[in-house]
């Protein structure tokens, strides 16, 4: 008999084509009628639609149409038109924030503008989208955990490109639309105000980054070292026991003292999932408005050791009299 | 679908995603083994690495052309004998010979004297190569005598960057800009496309007119925690900066940490004495830029110039060529002394 325990299931999971549950009180119906593709069910469920987009959901593509097309033709442009020069350079190109002068002012559209107003379509659609998220788990009787996990994620992306510029007073402060571009601005961001590692908005965040990545894979290895004894099969969980969880617990017990239940668990990922751009956005709001030199800030706390001077003195050759300039 | 078909199915995507690793992994990578060098403090992570297939490629383009042996300075001045003799006059007609000699085999030793000179009339200053020549001349003396502090006592020689090219092989001219669109598409902004002067970031490229030809400020970390108004310069200026602070690192062929303990990039007291030299080096750079090849515009015929009709210029790699001491610190100029400082001119 064929086993369904691989990454890639051997066993396609069809059921019975189902649009699913009954939708109360939508103007909007679902979309499509579902199918099976027998690629997806190499992955997951095999199942594919129906969909529902929803008025919010309409609208979120509509905001993020434009705000694709615009950085996508100004890219074009920077290429001075060119498809082939386009692919080529695609990581490197950029809709880039107006220049510092301009501070909160609205740029001509060639100086920055454009990147502004790719910033209103594009925020535009990530909130739109957050509602149809809350919204369709508000619909099916779900708790709302995933429009706020969601809403973490957008809270970084406000203070980065939109928060923190309006409070240091310059769009010059924001992010570049880009590849490449972005990261490194990021670089260049951290360099600016003196080392973001020291941070600890920043520390917590990596924290909460690499500890979600950890709890992510523990979850799913023990998942999968009892899904031989049906832990994945929870309907027979609720049933009847079995071994598969306290195995999975006694496990875990075993091997560090203590283990997480079956719910708990999630509890912790989805807490240090969220947790993540969190702290992280904090960290970035704090950048520049309140400390202006996060490796200055560390010594003046205690947190950044000191090391001894192996070269000798090293004095700036800019404060001896009679340098070049 | 059969077994056969998900195998077939898994394998296509294996064999595509094997492809593009190994693009990934041969263009991007180097192979080891890779040899590393502590260069600061146990645990700063300040480590300079080489490869030493590359290593041995650079020794192996760095072998220096033999040296004339040095003639005394007795007889009469070249000064006196030959016409138009302006930087060198005060040498005897001995040494004088010998470094037009030495001069040849370190720019044009395919083309000879006659790439400088009118051979009719050695004299002549008709070539613009040889108005070019003695303006270099005093460049060299000047670098030797003037800026110690950079090149040290190993100092510079023609060879220094010609390398036995009548044109040294880095140069760099102003930005032209790309071709845009203009009207209302996004404007030019110097940055964002692939070149190789910033290592194929998309940082801004023409980091040499602000910083090796004007002098912008390169610093821009606040020297206070707290925002106290000590840097004015924003994200934009910090990227210009890691521009031109990667075309050091490329043109030495070394890491951040050659010069920084990377945990505060600014703080001189935890950075290395190399950082000092390098100080120089963009003071000096930018000083030969602008009192040497900027002046020489007229001089150069228009194959020179470059798109907006500028002086070819110089930056850190047209003398290091990817090493961190130019030639690996091997200097001829101790044979030289007619090299070392400004020549007294004939009696």
């Amino acid at each position: 008999m064929a086993e369904y325990q691989n990454i890639f299931t051997r066993v396609q999971v069809r059921g019975p084509l189902h649009s699913g549950v009954p939708i109360s009180g939508a103007g909007w119906a679902r979309l499509g009628k579902p199918q099976f593709v027998h690629l997806l069910g190499i992955f997951g469920d095999a199942q594919i639609g129906p969909i529902y987009l929803g008025a919010t959901g309409m609208a979120s593509l509509i905001f993020g149409f434009f705000a694709f097309e615009i950085i996508g033709f100004n890219m074009l442009a920077s290429v001075n038109w060119n498809p082939v020069q386009f692919v080529r350079q695609l990581p490197w190109l950029a809709l880039e924030p107006p220049a510092p002068a301009y501070g909160l002012h609205i740029p001509p559209m060639a100086e920055g503008g454009w990147w502004l107003l790719t910033g209103f379509f594009l925020t535009t659609s990530i909130l739109l989208w957050w509602l149809r998220t809350y919204k369709r788990a508000i619909a099916l009787g779900l708790g709302t955990h995933t429009a706020w996990a969601f809403a973490a994620a957008i809270w970084l992306y406000l203070v980065l490109g939109f928060i923190r510029p309006l409070l240091m007073g310059h769009w010059s402060e924001a992010v570049p639309f880009g590849i490449f571009p972005h990261l490194d601005w990021t670089a260049a961001f951290s360099i600016r105000y003196g080392n973001l590692f020291y941070n600890p908005f920043h520390m917590l965040s990596i924290v909460f980054l690499y500890g979600a990545t950890l709890l992510f894979a523990m979850h799913a290895a023990t998942v999968l070292s009892t899904s031989r004894f049906g832990s994945e099969r929870e309907v027979e969980q609720i049933l009847d026991r079995g071994t598969a969880f306290e195995r999975g617990g006694l496990f875990w017990r075993w091997t560090m003292g203590f283990n997480a239940t079956a719910e708990s668990i999630h509890r912790w990922a989805w807490w240090f999932a969220v947790l993540c751009p969190l702290c992280g956005g904090i960290g970035i709001l704090l950048t520049g408005t309140v400390v202006d030199n996060w490796y200055l800030w560390g010594v003046k706390h205690g947190i950044a050791a000191p090391y001894p001077a192996v070269w000798g003195p090293i004095i700036d050759p800019a404060t001896i009299a009679g340098a070049p300039k | 679908m059969s077994d056969w078909g998900i195998r077939f199915a898994l394998g296509s995507v294996a064999v595509v995603a094997g492809t593009l690793l190994t693009i990934a992994v041969v263009k991007g990578f180097e192979r080891p083994p890779i040899e590393g060098e502590q260069h600061g403090f146990r645990g700063t992570a300040m480590v300079e690495i080489y490869n030493p297939r590359t290593l041995a490629a650079e020794h192996a383009a760095s072998v220096l052309p033999a040296v004339l042996p040095p003639l005394p300075a007795t007889g009469p001045a070249a000064g006196k004998v030959y016409k138009n003799v302006q930087v060198l006059g005060g040498l005897s007609v001995g040494q004088f010979t010998r470094l037009m000699a030495s001069i040849t085999t370190w720019v044009a030793p395919k083309q000879g004297c006659a790439y400088c000179h009118d051979t009719k009339n050695m004299a002549s200053d008709a070539l613009y190569t040889k108005v070019v020549a003695r303006r270099m001349l005093q460049m060299v003396q000047y670098i030797n005598s003037d800026w110690k502090q950079h090149v040290a006592a190993t100092g510079v020689t023609c060879y220094t960057c010609h390398r036995g090219q009548p044109v040294p092989s880095v140069l760099w001219y102003n930005d032209p800009g790309a071709a845009y669109p203009g009207g209302m598409a996004e404007s030019y902004f110097g940055k964002n496309h692939p070149t190789g002067v910033v290592n194929d970031s998309s940082l801004p490229y023409d980091f040499g007119t602000p910083y090796l030809e004007k002098a912008s400020n390169i610093r821009v970390q606040a020297t206070t925690a707290l925002p106290e108004g000590t840097t004015t310069q924003n994200i934009k200026d910090t990227e210009a900066t890691y521009g031109l602070m990667l075309h050091i690192s490329q043109s030495l062929g070394v890491n951040c940490t050659y010069c920084h303990n990377t945990r505060d990039f600014s703080d001189w007291s935890q950075s290395t004495p190399q950082r000092v030299t390098a100080w120089y080096g963009i003071r000096m750079v930018r000083s030969l830029n602008n009192d040497y090849l900027d002046k020489l515009h007229d001089v150069f015929p228009p194959i020179r110039l470059g798109p907006t009709g500028d002086a070819p210029k110089l930056n850190c790699a047209t003398c290091h060529q990817g090493v961190y001491k130019p030639l690996f610190g091997a200097s001829q100029l101790a044979g030289f002394p007619e090299l070392q400082g400004p020549v007294k001119p004939a009696e």
